[in-house]
This record gives C-alpha cells, structure tokens and sequence, in this order.
C-alpha cells in the first residue's frame, strides 16, 4: 500500500490537506483518508459564504464503511465548494489531491496545527501498525 | 451457485389464487374511491398457495442466521434464541392480551413487567427500571434526555457537552447530536482505554454527562472505570453505560455500582430476544433513585394489596414508544433470566469471556491484535495477514461465507485499520470454535498463496459478492420491472 503525500501541502491531524492558492486555499481529504474510507458514496459540503473556525466540522462524507464529518483544518469564509462532487464521488477516490478538492476559503488566518509531509507520512505510518 | 430466485411479480400470473371462495350470493359492490389507494401500486401478485409457500421457503434456505451456522458478528451478540422463549412468548396470556385491556383484566402479563424491572435492576445495580425504549439507541436517547431534564430541573441549564471516547459505538455521538447537546470526543490511550488526561482537561461546567461502553468496543475492560465515573461527577457530570456490551460482565460487576447513573440493556443481545431481522430489539434502561422521576412512563408498581398498576414517574421525560414498549420481546428476556437463575447468567458471562479469548489467543499469531490484553467477550483482531499482498478484511471476510460462517463484525471500531472483530458468544462449545479457528487459519495461508481466491468469495453462496458500491450510489428503492430486467441482463 503506497500512499501519495505531495511534498507541497501541509496536513491536518483529521487528514485533511490544504493547498495555499495566491490569497485562497484549497481543502481536501488525503489519499489515506481516502484509502481508509474506502469507495465514498455520498458528501455533504457547507454552503458558499458559511464562516468555519479552525477544528470545527464542515461536512459529513460517508463509505461503503463508515460515514466520518470533516474537520476545518483552518478557519475563513468558503468561496466556492466542489458541487460536482454531491452527484458524483468518484474524484475523491481517483484524484483526493485535484479533482477531489472540497472547499475553496479565504482564509481568517487561524489555523489548526498543520504538519508538512514529511510529519504526515510519518504520522500515516505510525497508524499503520 | 450463483442461482437466482426470481421475484414474487415474475412468478405472478393474472388469474391464479392460493384460495377458493365461496360462490358470490350478495350483489357486487364497489369499493368506496376514497379507501382506493392513489399511488399506483394496485398490481398484487397472483400465485398459487404452493408457489408462495416454496419461494419463501427457498428464499428463508438463503439466510445466514444462529439457527444454521456460527454468527460472529462483533458487539452484536449473536447468541441463540433458546427455543423454549418463543413458546412462552406465545402463550395466548401473553400473545392475545390487548395493551388497552383494563389493568384488572392484565394483571399477569403487568407481573411479569414488574418482575423484569426488578430482575435487570438487580443485575445492574440500578433503583429504578423503565421497560419502554424500543431498542438500544432509544435507550440512549432516552438516557440522554434524561440528563438533560435533571440538569434543568437542578436549574443548570449550561450544561450543554457530552463526552464520547473516540471508540464508541456511533449511536452515542448520533445521541447527544439528537438532544441538541455537543459531542466532545476522548482519545484512546495505548492500552485501548479511555486517555485519563484527556478526559480530565475535557471535563468542564459545561459537562451534561459522558457515554461510556464497558467493555468498551475494542472488548476491553475500562479498568479505571471507577476513576472515570468520579472525575465525571466531581465535574458535575452524569455517566451513562451503553449496555450493549452487557454480556460480559453478568453477575461478575453490576454498572450501578462501578458509578454509572444510568444505562441501557439489549434484552435482543444480552438476554436473547431474537434480533438483526428476527424481530424487534428492547432497549429498556436502568437508573439511580435520583435520575427516577425522570424516566418514562408508563412503569408498573405494586400496590398494597399486592395487584398490579402502571405509573408514569412525576418528571418523566414523556413516552419514549407507544403501550408498553416491545412486550413479546420482555416476556423472552424474564424467560431467560428465570431459565439461568443469578449462577447461570454469571455463567454466560465466563464462557462467553473465555470462548473469545481461546479465539483470540489460537489466531494472534496469523491475525494481529489490535491491542495485546486479555479481552472480554469479543476480541478486535487487524485482516493484515503478513505476506499477502492486496488482501483487506472485507475479502477475508466473505472468504468466511465459504466455510459456512457468518463474518465478523469489519472495519468496526473505526480506530482499528482493517479491523475484524469477533464475538462468539457463549453458545458455541470448542468443536465449533475450533472448525472457526481453522477456517481463519486456512483463509490466512490462501491470502499468502491463492489471494484470488479470497477477491472472488463468496463463490459458494447463492448470490456472489454485491455492489455495495453502486448499491449506495445508485440505490433502487422500489420494484420497478424494467430496472430489475436491466441489471438482470447486466450479470
């Protein structure tokens, strides 16, 4: 089982990840969260314009395993949520770090503690065994 | 053996009847338009009586369930259904008794509520029993709620936070989310407990109670459980058991005593009502003197004169479920408990303990423990067989189908990669267990040589692996002719 952990995100202890994008950052769940939830089957995303604090739960995704809620790895207003992905989840399987994404925010500048991939891959072996 | 039963719409033809009726020597009338059903759905099968007989026959040949094999599926419970509760359960004193028949007219089935009350709080450690929820996660809501109405009564209303270990069964979180309460979730320390210093820096003013399951779900012992309930009541807080592991501590440890303040019993898991599609469950719930008025009515008591009454509490919280809750389900469960006496509960315990550590200890070595202690009743075990490569649990699991098991519970309690969690409860003697033991044993060695084997079961049941997939994002949730020839035609 190799898991792909790009070296230019940084990462939430709740595997999500986060892409800084000029003034905006991307969110969305790691190839391990993905792995581990298995085939995902339904999403429920926050609207456009909901204030998220840091830690605070934004969404439920739900497997043929278990249904999990999402944690905001940093606080700010959601610009835009990846509405493709209610009629079709495919993309967080096949493509968690692109087609996959989940949220767009401009960030408030609080943030949970992140690590860089370096501690991620770590902290995803460490669970391994 | 992939063989397909065709629905009961494709063996209906128009005109057949199972029944001969009399000749017709009243005039025809027609049914009134407004009793007509406006949703389409007018067309009823029509068979033969033989027909329908054989196909539910045949279809009822394809369940999996303890009456044909070894039913491991963890946190469930899946003991045997004693034969001897359904013959009582049908008695016509029980059976044909009407829930709005007068309390003079319903004395003896009202005894045997008032004897259950007092047999389960017995066993617990409880003052006060309310037999209404009508399952394990109504039990917690009604618990839940329950500590809600204390809090307000005591005029402390800002108690809004609900402590829940990160192992917990989902109903718990699902639970305070339904109160309106806000789950807090505890971390698990390195012996598969609750994190102590985690729990000490969560609990605050704003502490309604915590949920706690002992044995908890990776089927250990809380050993600190009376350190727990302390720190949780010096905070204010109240501690609710999910009783759903109830079987393993049957007059061995009673929940009232160890510092819960409330709980929820499993009569379909922990005494045996038949449950997981058998029938309804019965979650009634235990509590403290102190949390009694608050339970819902109706209870029954006896009065002076030794009859019986039913009584709704002063502060109930209100009915949980209407008449009774399940009472065929309660007459099962005093039936057991009268069957076993106060020894042989303890029993079930013992063995159920020691049948799921002889499991674990004969598999360890192929199948990782999760944690490696001792277990009670069940024992979480990791699919990631050393040496085999594309082989999760799920395909260990429906391996298992193949050998005539019913799988353990997978993937459950989510804290445990690849978990398999096995029960076997204390009706399987050792000729079983160990025909289950070499069957995990022969499955280890196949995801090793022949891992094909394992992604293509079950290959012995009537239906081969399901699209659980599709099934979730495409769901079907009504017969419909030409979807069903459509996937049909697609296998």
């Amino acid at each position: 089982m190799s898991i792909s952990i790009p070296g230019d995100l940084r990462y939430s202890t709740s595997d999500e990840w986060v892409r800084t994008e000029g003034e905006e950052v991307v969110i969305g769940i790691t190839d391990y969260a993905q792995d581990a939830l298995g085939d995902v089957v339904y999403i429920e995303l926050p609207a456009v314009g909901t204030v998220l604090t840091p830690g605070e739960s934004f969404g439920v995704i739900e497997s043929v395993k278990a249904s999990s809620d999402l944690y905001a790895p940093i606080g700010g207003e959601v610009v835009a949520v990846n509405s493709d992905l209610e009629a079709n989840q495919e993309p967080i399987n096949q493509d968690p770090y692109g087609a996959g994404w989940l949220l767009r925010i401009r960030p408030s500048g609080e943030e949970e503690p992140l690590m860089d991939a370096t501690a991620y891959a770590a902290y995803c072996e460490e669970r391994a065994h | 053996m992939d063989t397909y039963e065709p629905h009961i719409y494709e063996l209906s033809a128009p005109g057949k009847h199972g029944t001969n009726l009399p000749r017709l020597d009243v005039p025809e009338a027609a049914l009134p338009t407004a009793l007509l059903r406006q949703d389409g759905m007018n067309d009823f099968p029509e068979l033969t009586e033989p027909e329908v007989m054989r196909h539910y026959t045949r279809i009822s040949q394809r369940n999996a369930s303890p009456d044909t094999m070894m039913y491991p599926l963890g946190s469930c419970t899946m003991k045997a259904t004693p034969k001897l509760h359904e013959e009582v359960a049908r008695y016509a004193g029980f059976a044909a008794v009407h829930p709005l028949q007068d309390e003079s007219l319903s004395q003896g089935a009202l005894q045997l509520m008032y004897e259950l009350q007092d047999y389960l709080g017995e066993i617990s450690g409880f003052e006060a029993v309310s037999l209404q929820p009508a399952a394990g996660a109504q039990g917690e809501l009604t618990g839940i709620l329950a500590f809600r109405a204390y809090h307000l009564d005591r005029g402390d209303p800002d108690r809004t936070e609900v402590l829940v270990p990160n192992a917990a069964h989902g109903t718990n979180p699902a639970t305070a989310a339904m109160v309106g309460l806000k789950v807090v979730e505890l971390k698990s320390d390195a012996r598969g407990n609750v994190d102590m210093d985690d729990l000490r820096a969560k609990l605050s003013p704003r502490t309604a109670g915590m949920m706690l399951t002992n044995p908890n779900t990776l089927g250990l012992f809380e050993d600190q459980i009376v350190e727990i309930c302390q720190l949780v009541h010096e905070a204010g807080g109240l501690m609710y058991g999910d009783g759903a592991n109830f079987n393993a501590i049957l007059g061995i440890a009673k929940p009232g005593k160890l510092g819960f303040d409330f709980m929820h019993y499993n009569l379909h898991k922990t005494f045996t009502t038949p449950h997981g599609g058998g029938g309804p469950g019965s979650g009634a719930v235990g509590c403290t003197a102190e949390l009694a008025p608050f339970l819902p009515g109706p209870r029954v008591r006896q009065t002076a004169s030794g009859s019986y009454e039913l009584f709704t509490p002063e502060k109930s919280i209100g009915r949980m479920k209407a008449f009774h809750g399940n009472f065929a389900m309660l007459v099962r469960a005093w039936t057991y408990i009268r069957t076993l006496g106060a020894a042989g509960l303890r029993e079930v315990s013992e063995i159920a303990v020691l049948n799921a550590n002889y499991v674990r200890v004969k598999l360890k070595d192929l199948y990782p423990q999760a944690i490696d202690r001792i277990c009670m009743h069940e024992t979480v075990l990791r699919g990631q067989i050393a040496g085999a490569q594309g082989i999760r649990t799920l395909d260990i699991a429906k391996r298992l189908i193949d050998y005539g098991f019913h799988p353990p519970t997978v993937y459950f309690p989510l804290i445990v990669p690849e978990a398999l969690m096995i029960e076997p409860t204390e009706t399987e003697g050792k000729r079983t267990l160990d025909i289950f033991i070499q069957a995990m044993r022969d499955i280890a060695r196949e995801a090793v040589e022949t891992p094909d084997v394992l992604h293509d079961a079950p290959t012995t049941a009537p239906v081969r692996r399901l699209d659980e997939v599709r099934a979730a994002r495409q769901p079907i949730l009504r017969y419909n002719a030409e979807a069903f020839a459509q996937i049909l035609n697609e296998r």
